[in-house]
């Protein structure tokens, strides 16, 4: 597979107060076009300086990063970000907040017109076109993650990067986010890194799943390809026994390898 | 006649003509004819805004009772002293407000011009300080170094009380309306100032992060994340400003004469008519209270949680 994400020899150390602390250490890792990987780890283990690291909103401190033949430097709209806490701005209805993603990408060669189709588009992909006049305090907190990959969707990324998007949201809604995020995914075959915590989520969406260690100085610890064929279905998987058996993997290594001592 | 309706609805224009006339119930003039509109039980006045009466009952009884107790220990004070009365005053305040735009030469006008050169001072001076003091603000909020630099300054001066600054402002313009002016400006001007500094360095770094992932131009990050996100902190300093603008413009009056309220309540002291003054207390009350609530109005608007 193309090496479309290239992740060589990263090291990433922190300047604090107490002197400097290596978070990553030695990361090597490449994301084939079109592939779904997730990032899995305990807390603070540096999935996420990670992710913001391939966004551009951290400068490494050793080795190099590859976006699309281009090395990264500073986050660019060529590859968009879910975050966490959906960050929508609250004095802009969802339209508006993914207009203005949509306005600095291609407002410099298409006209108000095809913006806002594409401002449409966006919000119907993720089954929200109802709501594009509303503010996102009027919305569900699962409604305002779907503006949120809607908006990093409306630009067209070659990468979506998803930093634990469904990590606030309750087991329903998550899970009924995850199963719209599998069939968007299919329908853009989009490039996909995603931060998570959650094994079920990692080997429902994930062609590979990449463990890391503990930090300080964390490092990938092992990779496991997930195999299951697509289309996926939550349901069917739960008899399915390569299922469990990756889900076992992955379990093993989180909770055996890498224990962590009761915080 | 309930029985009747319920029919009605139940079947509809299905049911025969006749139907209504095998109900027992005694015959209501609209039972027989299908076109009639439906009865409707008329809920009495009381039952209908009953929760919003006595809501406003129980917010106007403690008011009423604060002023009447207000009234009551002025009455007795005024009872014992040379301090007019509540009712007296209110006599001479009638007698004030029936004709408030009067002109009798430069230091004898009606209380309308004594309260509208007071607020075109205070507009002028905080509307100077708000053109200067909003976008030092902003600065100060987005550039450490300007913060670093205009800091030290900005704890020297906000403390001076609003008066000392008078002599200067004297000096300088060398006549005494710029000179009011000049304390109103730079007495409003810090809390304009301070609070937007601190509501641009409060804008959450999830929504930069936003504006750093779009690569969002300068103008865009500026008009559509940090202006919005730090307009209620802005709208707080305004308020503040304001507030301490209309505190400051009587004493600043009272030293620089002309007509204003302050200058009136002087002009009404030298007079000996204390009926005047407490007027000229409840006007500054009064006006100071309606220009808050305006700006709390306006603040309002802009909340987005």
């Amino acid at each position: 597979m193309e090496k479309f994400v290239l992740v060589e020899n990263i090291d990433m150390t922190f300047k604090t107060p107490r002197g400097s602390f290596v978070a990553l250490k030695d990361i090597n890792l490449s994301i084939g076009e079109g592939e779904f990987v997730t990032l899995i780890g305990h807390s603070g283990c540096g999935k996420s300086t990670l992710l913001n690291l391939v966004a551009g909103l951290l400068v490494q401190t050793a080795g190099v990063l590859i976006c699309a033949g281009r090395e990264i430097a500073g986050p660019g709209p060529d590859r968009g970000v879910v975050f966490q806490n959906h960050s929508l701005l609250p004095w802009l209805t969802c339209a508006e907040n993914i207009y203005l993603a949509v306005e600095r990408v291609f407002g410099a060669t298409e006209s108000k017109a095809q913006l806002k189709a594409r401002t449409l588009k966006a919000l119907d992909l993720v089954q929200l076109g109802h709501a594009a006049d509303k503010r996102p305090n009027e919305i569900s907190g699962g409604m305002k993650q779907r503006v949120g990959i809607a908006r990093a969707l409306s630009i067209e990324p070659k990468v979506l990067l998803l930093d634990e998007p469904f990590g606030a949201l309750d087991a329903l809604t998550r899970a009924h986010l995850q199963d719209e995020l599998l069939k968007i995914v299919a329908k853009t075959k989009s490039t996909v890194l995603m931060v998570t915590h959650d094994v079920d989520e990692a080997v429902l969406l994930s062609d590979r799943i990449v463990m890391m260690t503990n930090g300080p100085a964390a490092t990938i610890g092992d990779i496991v390809n997930v195999d299951l064929p697509r289309p996926r279905d939550r349901l069917a998987l739960v008899n399915d026994s390569r299922y469990h058996h990756l889900r076992g993997r992955v379990l093993e290594f989180l909770y055996q390898k890498q224990m962590r001592p009761a915080a | 006649m309930t029985a009747a309706i319920l029919k009605h609805e139940k079947f509809g224009t299905a049911l025969p003509a006749a139907a209504p006339a095998v109900v027992v119930a005694p015959p209501a003039p609209a039972a027989g004819d299908d076109d009639a509109p439906p009865v409707r039980r008329q809920t009495p006045l009381v039952e209908k805004y009953g929760d919003e009466i006595a809501a406003f009952f129980r917010a106007a009884i403690p008011v009423v009772f604060g002023l009447a107790m207000f009234a009551a220990v002025w009455s007795m004070l005024a009872a014992h002293s040379t301090l007019p009365g509540p009712l007296k005053t209110f006599h001479s305040a009638v007698g004030i407000f029936s004709d408030p735009f009067y002109r009798k030469g430069p230091n004898d006008q009606g209380i309308g011009w004594n309260i509208l050169m007071s607020l075109g001072r205070v507009g002028i001076g905080f509307g100077m300080a708000a053109i200067i003091g909003i976008p030092m603000g902003f600065m100060i909020g987005r550039f450490r170094f300007l913060s670093g630099m205009m800091s030290p300054i900005i704890s020297l001066l906000r403390p001076v009380s609003p008066l000392a600054w008078l002599p200067i402002g004297l000096l300088v313009f060398k006549a005494a309306n710029p000179a009011a002016i000049w304390v109103i400006f730079i007495s409003s001007i810090w809390p304009m100032i301070v609070n937007t500094a601190v509501g641009v360095r409060e804008v959450p770094q999830d929504y930069l992060n936003v504006a750093k992932v779009l690569n969002l131009s300068e103008w865009k990050v500026f008009t559509r994340i940090l202006f919005p996100a730090s307009l209620p902190f802005v709208l707080t300093g305004i308020r503040l400003s304001i507030g301490v603008a209309w505190l400051v413009i009587v004493a600043a009056e009272m030293l620089t004469g002309g007509v204003g309220i302050g200058f009136w309540v002087w002009d009404e002291w030298n007079n000996l008519n204390v009926e005047h003054i407490i007027i000229a207390i409840f006007v500054v009350g009064i006006v100071g209270l309606l220009l808050e609530q305006m700006l709390m109005l306006l603040a309002r608007r802009f909340e987005y949680r």
